[in-house]
């Protein structure tokens, strides 16, 4: 058995350099917490190759075993109920590690050219190492409550991070907003956490997970409402998932967080922290499947409509950030697809495995479209893509990179998307028709919109600049090289053999119609984007103009964001706060205002203090303590 | 038992009164230029009442059973006693002040006095004891919360305070004496098997808990809390919030677990509609206060509205969460409490929107200051959190879900208006902020220990077994 103690280094050196560069980095050059930042963070990529390749292909194994290096016991509730801190490893933990520490290496890198000469240089670093160090956490946590404390640390780094540039309005009113909405997800989390914990008397992943184990059985049987207590715990869960990886209709947020700085939205908004609810429910999968199979194909409903509501909204937007954000919800919908159809044990576990495998090739492919998206940015200083076009010959770089991940979000062979995504299709095929032709549909639009950002950006008329944009210096491009190059080829990583949901390796048929079907949609979206925007045309207007209302409908992202503002403003605001803001103001406030006059003329004291509201109290308390007494006695002794 | 095994067993209150007594003849002997010295004195005398009250004692009961004495009381009057000692530690930039200089002697002994008070309460063994506790903690508080007796809100506190307890008391009293009239009895262990769901018991039962739920401060028995709180000087206002609510809280539970357990399904739904509206009115009046005392005081009427929830745990788990949560509630609170005094002692400013740009200015205070908040709203990892979430498990373990549901729902809320501290101290710009000044040296320790406390002690799983150990000795 080979010793993986070391594994706990990984999460450990970023936070260490969190610790040194938060303390000290104000007193050092900002550059010294940057290349400290990099340093420790290339330490953990290789202890994480080498976990990786110990761990899948050092030796030939029938079944994966799960193995926990490191378990050190923080709370004890109860003999039985206990809370620990450690290390787990197994297929998709140490899949997560590799992903982590490749993205968030790559960002440190690359900020070291993006963000330099920026106010609080040395802050943005600090806070990247404690944003990996806690989602390495996340990743290994062994129990669920472990989990759920990294759960709320990415929350929190998170929002520090997106109102980085604090001076900014737009981004202090996106972390608020980030925050608030996590925050109501965390909620139904903790509750499902509570519920799950207190009727099987366990917070581990392992107990819970074991198929066939007996410690359901006292949950079994009761219900609330007309769901199972299970559900209604799988499904809070779930919640707080969702809020995470922003599925509807918690997704509001993500498309505002992305005011951070460009490296962030890459590494927190694209490729890790949003897919941490997609990995909760894979690790929990076991959990969905044999005992709330109901809770698991809502998921799968969930992210179905995701996935299409998000790529439709993306086709209409002009900001590349946020065109990149709805497509990053549209693309974490294939993932809850795939777990949403899977089966368990064999050839069944398809779908799981497709959606691990997706979100593998997403997180290179994704960070690698914001990456160049902050390239661009840098070049060309805006958002927009109107301020842009013909960028190819200032770019060349860039234009290549793009393409390279724009081709594999399309599922254009051989690039890593085509197989991730193809076997998302194929797995929902054989189980769930409605949510295959909602996702090939969804993979249409998906080449669409990319390619229209693609031609709108690199190709269609050549503007003038009014400074010539020139491509990003050596920092930034050597990161956009190295994804460029996983985005093309880790597709041809043999997931079925390292991940399933039973832990043992399967075979795969390939299917010839479905993959010849998922890359002619592709293809046709493609050339839809080709004769729309490679040259500059009025037909998108045409277009837009004749689908009139449906068009802005789509541009104002369904309104939903009018349509929280109107709950919260309007009914929540009027009904509940106006009520209790009159009573506190005519009722309580009235019978204190005296408090301000008073000290000016002592005789108003004097006034206030005989006929004041001390009667007032002593009323209130005494009619307080009759009607406990009338309800009780009626209640009990009645 | 020896005379010396009853010392032992009276130690924590024998020790308050001898520290009261040595206060008082040293402030005789003290010529009046010299008078301040009586500050760093009483701090030094209270931290060795504190060592010495950690001496450990066999469990015993003293009076025949009017007085009883075990490791967890004794560990509860120990962590009074260090919320006492960082509560003289932070009060003496107030007390140095030119108006208090001939009453600085009357500020520590009232305190001790009203300490001793509920020393004898927590350890009481029957409802005459515990009332006598009980009426020995109010009074002296009266004239604490009037000690600013020339300015006119602080008297008016200490006069509305003393009336409205005398009306709790009364309404207590006359609870204890229907129990009685029903039981026979005024002792805790002969009473318990006597009590039913009889009419008499039942009236008995819910004045007992408005006179109790008036000094926890619950709603609807909490209108006194905010003006008196506001009137108050701050560090009492600090002692009101965290010693006298805790040291009640923690009888209140004994007497509910041993007396009351056999209308355990009574009481239960009591302390659930107490909960749910203390919880939400308290949330809802502190979002918009803007005096950090009043403020302050409606958080902590919603933090006794969670701490019931502790209650409703019952057993050795909800007695132990209790506890637990007091002693990070102490940390917390008086880590919040201390920056407001420390910046009203250096700039008389106490509202929320003279906060604001504090950061630029006095980035340490304001730090101690986000951290307690963090901590009262109970955000991972400080401790706040662990206080909360074992809390919420007390209630669980007996499945109260719905209930859990609203109060994370309350905590949810609350998050709005600690943060908006938070916010005007951190974000919100201003051209003349409070200017930077250094606190004295014993205000800074006392800040560090409550900074220390927050951040260890919920990881430190070692506590919490602790006082498990201690609880499940008991029930």
């Amino acid at each position: 058995m080979t010793d993986y103690s070391y594994t706990l280094l990984i999460p450990l050196i970023p936070f260490v350099v969190f610790v040194i560069t938060g303390l000290f980095g104000m007193k050092w050059k900002p550059i010294v917490s940057g290349v400290m930042g990099t340093a420790g963070l290339a330490i953990s990529f290789v202890l994480s190759l080498l976990a990786g390749y110990q761990y899948f292909f050092a030796s030939a194994v029938e079944s994966y075993p799960t193995i926990i290096p490191f378990n050190w016991l923080w709370l004890s509730l109860t003999d039985t109920l206990q809370i620990q801190m450690g290390v787990l490893l197994d297929p998709i933990s140490v899949m997560m590690l590799v992903v982590v520490t490749t993205i968030s290496l790559m960002v440190h890198i690359y900020s070291l050219g993006y963000m330099k000469g920026e106010k609080g240089f040395e802050r943005f670093y600090a806070f990247l190492s404690l944003f990996t160090f806690s989602m390495l956490g996340l990743v290994l946590s062994t129990n669920i409550f472990e989990m759920f404390v990294f759960y709320e640390l990415v929350g929190a780094c998170s929002y520090l991070l997106i109102g980085f540039y604090y001076e900014k309005p737009s981004a202090i009113a996106a972390m608020k907003k980030a925050f608030i909405v996590t925050r109501f997800a965390d909620l139904g989390f903790l509750i499902g956490i509570l519920i799950l914990s207190f009727y099987t008397n366990t917070f581990d992943f392992e107990k819970l997970t074991q198929p066939g184990s007996d410690i359901y059985h006292n949950i079994a049987g009761l219900s609330f409402m007309g769901i199972s207590a299970l559900s209604w715990a799988m499904g809070l869960v779930f919640a707080g998932a969702a809020g995470k990886s922003a599925m509807f209709p918690f997704h509001i947020w993500l498309p505002d967080a992305m005011e951070g700085p460009t490296p962030v939205s890459a590494l927190i908004h694209a490729a890790t922290m949003v897919v941490a609810g997609v990995f909760t429910v894979a690790r929990l999968f076991p959990v969905y499947y044999f005992h709330t199979p109901d809770v698991l194909i809502f998921i799968g409903y969930v992210g179905g409509f995701t996935s299409l509501f998000a790529a439709v909204i993306a086709i209409t937007q002009y900001d590349i950030k946020r065109i990149l954000a709805y497509s990053t919800l549209s693309q974490i919908g294939y993932m809850m697809v795939g777990l949403g159809v899977s089966g368990y044990g064999g050839e069944a576990g398809l779908g799981y495995m497709a959606g691990m495998f997706h979100l593998f090739t997403h997180a290179m492919f994704k960070a690698l479209l914001f990456l160049t998206a902050g390239a661009i940015i840098h070049a060309v200083h805006s958002n927009y893509m109107q301020d842009m076009g013909g960028l190819r010959k200032y770019l060349p770089i860039t234009h290549i990179t793009f393409l390279a991940a724009a081709l594999a979000i399309s599922g254009i062979p051989p690039f890593a998307g085509f197989f991730s995504k193809d076997e998302i299709l194929a797995a929902a095929y054989h189980s769930n028709k409605l949510l295959f032709y909602t996702e090939y549909i969804t993979a249409g639009i998906t080449s669409f919109y990319i390619f229209r950002l693609y031609f709108g950006v690199f190709w269609g008329k050549n503007r003038k600049y009014e400074h010539k944009p020139h491509e990003a210096p050596l920092n930034m491009t050597i990161p956009l090289i190295f994804l460029a190059l996983a985005s093309t080829f880790v597709g041809f990583i043999p997931f079925h053999n390292l991940i399933s949901p039973d832990l043992k390796p399967f075979a795969t048929e390939s299917e010839p119609v479905l993959i010849t079907a998922s890359v002619l949609i592709g293809l046709l979206g493609i050339a839809g984007a080709w004769v729309l925007y490679k040259k500059e045309n009025d037909m998108p207007e045409k277009i837009a103009n004749w689908l009139g209302g449906l068009y802005t409908t789509t541009y104002h992202k369904f309104y939903i964001d009018e349509i929280y503002m109107f709950i919260t403003k309007k009914i929540l605001f009027n009904l509940v706060a106006r009520p209790i803001a009159w009573f506190d103001r005519h009722i309580v406030d009235g019978t204190m205002m005296g408090i301000g006059a008073m000290t000016v003329a002592v005789s108003d004291k004097i006034k206030r203090f005989q006929s004041g509201e001390m009667q007032q109290y002593a009323f209130v308390y005494v009619a307080g303590a009759i009607l406990f007494v009338l309800t009780f006695l009626y209640y009990f002794a009645g | 038992m020896t005379g010396f095994q009853t010392i032992l067993l009276l130690r924590h209150e024998l020790l308050l009164i001898v520290a009261a007594v040595v206060i008082i003849i040293y402030d005789l002997l003290l010529p009046a230029e010299k008078k301040s010295r009586i500050i760093h004195f009483s701090m030094i005398l209270f931290a060795f009442v504190l060592l010495l009250g950690l001496i450990p004692s066999a469990p015993g009961e003293l009076f025949g059973g009017s007085f009883q004495e075990n490791k967890l009381t004794g560990f509860m009057k120990d962590i009074l006693n260090l919320a006492v000692l960082i509560i003289f530690l932070q009060s003496g930039g107030y007390l140095r002040k030119t108006e208090n200089a001939h009453k600085m002697a009357e500020f520590f002994v009232l305190i001790i006095f009203t300490l001793t008070g509920m020393d004898f309460m927590i350890s009481s063994g029957d409802f005459l004891t515990f009332f006598i506790g009980l009426e020995t903690a109010s009074i002296p508080i009266a004239g604490l919360v009037a000690y600013d007796q020339l300015k006119s809100r602080s008297a008016e506190a200490g006069v509305k305070l003393i009336l409205l307890s005398a009306l709790s008391s009364g309404v207590l009293l006359y609870g204890i004496s229907m129990i009685y009239g029903a039981t026979g009895s005024i002792y805790f262990r002969d009473i318990a098997p006597e009590i039913t769901t009889s009419p008499l018991v039942i009236l008995g039962f819910i004045f007992f808990v408005s006179g109790m739920g008036f000094k926890i401060s619950l709603v609807p028995y909490h209108l006194w809390t905010a003006d008196v709180y506001e009137g108050a000087p701050i560090n009492i206002t600090a002692y009101l919030s965290v010693v006298s609510k805790g040291a009640a809280v923690f009888i209140f539970a004994v007497i509910l677990f041993t007396v009351f357990k056999n209308i355990i399904h009574a009481w239960e739904s009591v302390l659930y509609a107490l909960a749910v509206l203390t919880m939400t009115i308290g949330n809802l009046f502190a979002l918009r206060q803007d005096n950090i005392k009043r403020f302050l005081a409606f958080s902590s009427i919603a933090q006794a509205g969670f701490i019931l929830l502790g209650i409703m745990g019952t057993g050795s788990l909800g007695m132990t969460t209790i506890v637990y949560f007091i002693l990070i509630y102490i940390f917390t609170n008086l880590a919040a409490f201390g920056v407001a005094a420390a910046i009203f002692d250096a700039s008389g400013v106490e509202t929320i929107s003279g906060y604001k740009g504090l950061y630029s200015t006095n980035p340490k205070l304001s730090l101690v200051m986000m951290l307690a908040l963090f901590s009262l709203a109970g955000i991972p990892p400080v401790a706040g959190f662990f206080g909360k979430f074992f809390l919420f498990t007390s209630a669980g373990s007996q499945g109260y879900f719905i209930l859990i549901l609203i109060a994370v729902a309350n905590a949810t809320v609350s998050l709005y208006y600690y943060l908006r501290v938070v916010k005007a101290m951190f974000i919100d710009k201003n051209d003349q902020p409070i200017a930077a000044f250094k606190s004295s040296p014993t205000m800074r320790i006392s800040l560090l220990i409550c900074s220390l406390g927050i951040f260890f002690v919920g990881f430190i799983s070692g506590i919490f077994e602790y006082i498990m150990s201690l609880s499940s000795m008991l029930f």
